[in-house]
């Protein structure tokens, strides 16, 4: 009786599996089609498509911006989150649930409505269709999960050191950047990886901020979608799905060092 | 300076960047949900002179005398700065009374030359409709500098010529169904989530340890694989050439392609697969740090396996549940890329209609008239959690 509900749960969870894998892994294969179908038998393999994404005046310009933006935006809000999370954790001050719902706002409001307020405040700072303004929009998404991560880095820390530090004459930044932030370091990595994966994936504040000449990959392929698919944007798809894998992998290493 | 603000300090710098660049333009872009600003410049006699009319029959000659002489100006205008005010406030009260689209414009083009007669007959003579009193409650209503039009156009509700509200025409009833629609599919997405996320919990907290990386990975590859590349994996398996009917047709199971995209179930697949690593994740947490001695103890006390999950695992991994289905729930109320690429018509969410009213017609009220409903919704569900698990038990995945 057991061994079989135990049987049926596996066949279930590794059938789930399935689900959530083979999707993308079906279709990534396609993107070494010599021809130029979205289906199987593929009538020969070619890199054509990874010359196409390499060579067109768009898609490699787009790869770079996305990188460009993700780097700086993970650097922005890991740096101000790592200073909010440390606040956080130091003190009991007025209004922390306040500041603390204000700060994790961007995790549970819908990244549309974001998308048009910024395009409306913006619109007169001269902030849209400029790399900046794009910049503030994925850091403001970002910083949320820098603030969590940290926050559970810190946990594992203990404050007692902060106070032998301050005994032995250090002052207080020279015991943070010594004593506390190595040890958090994991944590503040992984954060930062979460802010640029955040960045890489997002689409609806790039497509209502971003003007042509910062076009990012997934707006690119979002744009290759609702108009004819290309086998270029399999390519594209499979240079994304890299990324995710090598940002996956890095936390993966943070946390066992944890 | 002591500890207390100190430590406040080194929030606020993080503090001060989401008011700038997040709290303040949600908080003018959802004002605008009440703003009044396109009528008001174009025809302020016309809205003044409306003010002491009590919305039954037609108001007083001064009105008619107001809006030509208040076209006329604006006309000017529109000429010298090669602005659109005539064009936006028409916009504007085309959205409460359909007509004004032609009719002011016409009405402008028409009284920049000579008039003869008084004002109220030159008015008629123009339109007809000038001699009824519906463009003039809706001139009064867009007055401004502030109104619950909007509010109420997305509950499809609409004030009449008295002021008294009731419901909005058939045809431009149409966002309770939208809004029912979205909290349709989220709630589906949710609980379908859950009935696959849980036993796949269950299996990754109870499995031989040296397995559980794999497991893990199996959840955690999709889960920080772009949106953008899962909804595109979907769209190339599903589409009419695409991999799916080229196999159907490959076995000789049809004929010809079957339409398996632009509906509901392409885009409630697609939602599943996209959000069910939420659910997963904060379960397998909830269930990780489960005391499985528990289950052990009811079960050496005589309960079947059923009663001890019921009565024990179960409730103990309730947080973890509640916690799955508040992230999915939530994210699924804002859904966009997803259903516009994968979904039909008839099957877009609010924020499709956000994102349609502020990009195509330039609708700023009505979006932020929408978006207030949406936030309103995560609101509830969000004070609902609060109330029943609260936030203090939530565990990082």
């Amino acid at each position: 009786m057991i061994a079989t509900s135990r049987l049926a749960l596996w066949i279930f969870g590794l059938l789930a599996l399935v689900f959530l894998l083979a999707p993308v892994l079906l279709i990534l294969p396609l993107s070494f089609s010599a021809g130029s179908f979205l289906y199987y038998p593929l009538p020969g393999l070619s890199f054509r498509w990874y010359a196409d994404f390499w060579t067109s005046g768009f898609w490699l310009p787009a790869l770079w911006n996305s990188l460009r933006l993700g780097t700086v935006a993970a650097l922005l809000a890991g740096v101000l989150g790592t200073l909010a999370a440390f606040g956080l954790w130091r003190g009991n001050f007025p209004g922390q649930r306040l500041v603390m719902a204000v700060l994790l706002a961007p995790m549970v409001v819908p990244v549309v409505i974001v998308a048009v307020a910024l395009l409306l405040a913006f619109g007169p700072l001269g902030l849209t269709n400029s790399f900046l303004g794009l910049v503030l929009g994925h850091a403001a998404l970002g910083a949320p999960f820098v603030l969590v991560t940290v926050l559970a880095a810190l946990q594992q820390f203990d404050a007692v050191q902060l106070r032998a530090a301050a005994a032995c004459g250090a002052s207080p930044l020279r015991a943070f950047l010594r004593v506390c932030l190595p040890q958090i370091m994991p944590g503040v990595a992984a954060g930062a990886i979460f802010a640029f994966a955040t960045s890489l994936d997002e689409v609806v504040v790039t497509l209502f901020l971003a003007g042509p000449a910062q076009r990012t990959l997934p707006r690119q392929m979002f744009s290759g979608l609702n108009d004819s698919i290309s086998l270029t944007i399999m390519a594209a798809a499979m240079v994304m799905v890299l990324l995710s894998a090598l940002l996956l992998l890095a936390v993966t290493l943070l946390r066992r060092k944890r | 300076m002591s500890a207390r603000w100190k430590a406040a300090a080194l929030v606020a710098p993080l503090l001060l960047f989401l008011l700038a660049v997040f709290i303040l333009p949600i908080g003018a872009f959802l004002l605008r949900a009440v703003q009044e600003s396109d009528v008001a410049p174009v025809l302020p006699r016309t809205v003044s002179a409306l003010a002491g009319w009590d919305g039954a029959g037609l108001p007083g000659n001064d009105a008619f005398a107001a809006v030509i002489e208040d076209l006329r100006e604006a006309r000017e205008r529109d000429r010298a700065a090669g602005g659109g005010e005539i064009a936006r406030a028409s916009a504007r009260l085309n959205a409460d009374w359909p007509g004004f689209r032609s009719l002011l414009p016409m009405t402008a083009r028409r009284v920049a030359q000579e008039l003869e007669g008084a004002p109220r007959e030159a008015l008629a003579g123009i339109s007809e409709d000038w001699a009824t009193p519906e463009p003039w409650a809706a001139i009064r209503r867009a007055g401004g500098p502030v109104s619950d039009f909007n509010l109420l156009a997305v509950l499809d509700l609409k004030r009449d010529a008295a002021g008294h509200i009731a419901a909005a025409p058939p045809d431009q009833a149409i966002f309770r169904g939208i809004l029912w629609r979205t909290l349709w599919i989220g709630a589906l997405a949710t609980l379908l989530c859950l009935a696959i996320g849980y036993p796949l919990a269950w299996l990754i907290a109870t499995a031989p340890p040296r397995l559980v990386p794999w497991l893990l990975a199996g959840v955690l590859l999709p889960f920080w694989t772009s949106l953008i590349v899962r909804t595109a994996a979907w769209m190339v398996l599903l589409q009419r050439e695409g991999v799916l009917n080229a196999a159907l047709q490959a076995l000789r199971l049809t004929s010809e392609p079957l339409p398996l995209l632009f509906n509901r179930g392409s885009v409630l697949l697609a939602m599943v697969h996209i959000l069910l690593p939420f659910m997963v994740l904060p379960i397998y947490a909830s269930l990780k740090a489960l005391d499985w001695r528990l289950p052990r103890a009811a079960r050496s006390l005589g309960a079947s396996p059923l009663r001890a999950f019921l009565r024990v695992s179960l409730p103990l991994s309730l947080p973890g549940v509640g916690a799955g289905c508040l992230l999915v729930f939530i994210q699924a109320l804002g859904f966009y890329v997803t259903p516009a690429l994968l979904g039909g018509a008839n099957d877009q969410m609010l924020p499709y209609f956000v994102a349609f009213y502020a990009s195509r017609t330039v609708n700023w009220g009505m979006a932020a008239a929408l978006s207030c409903l949406i936030l309103l919704a995560v609101a509830v569900i969000l004070a609902v959690y609060g109330k029943l698990i609260g936030f203090s038990r939530m565990r990082p995945a």
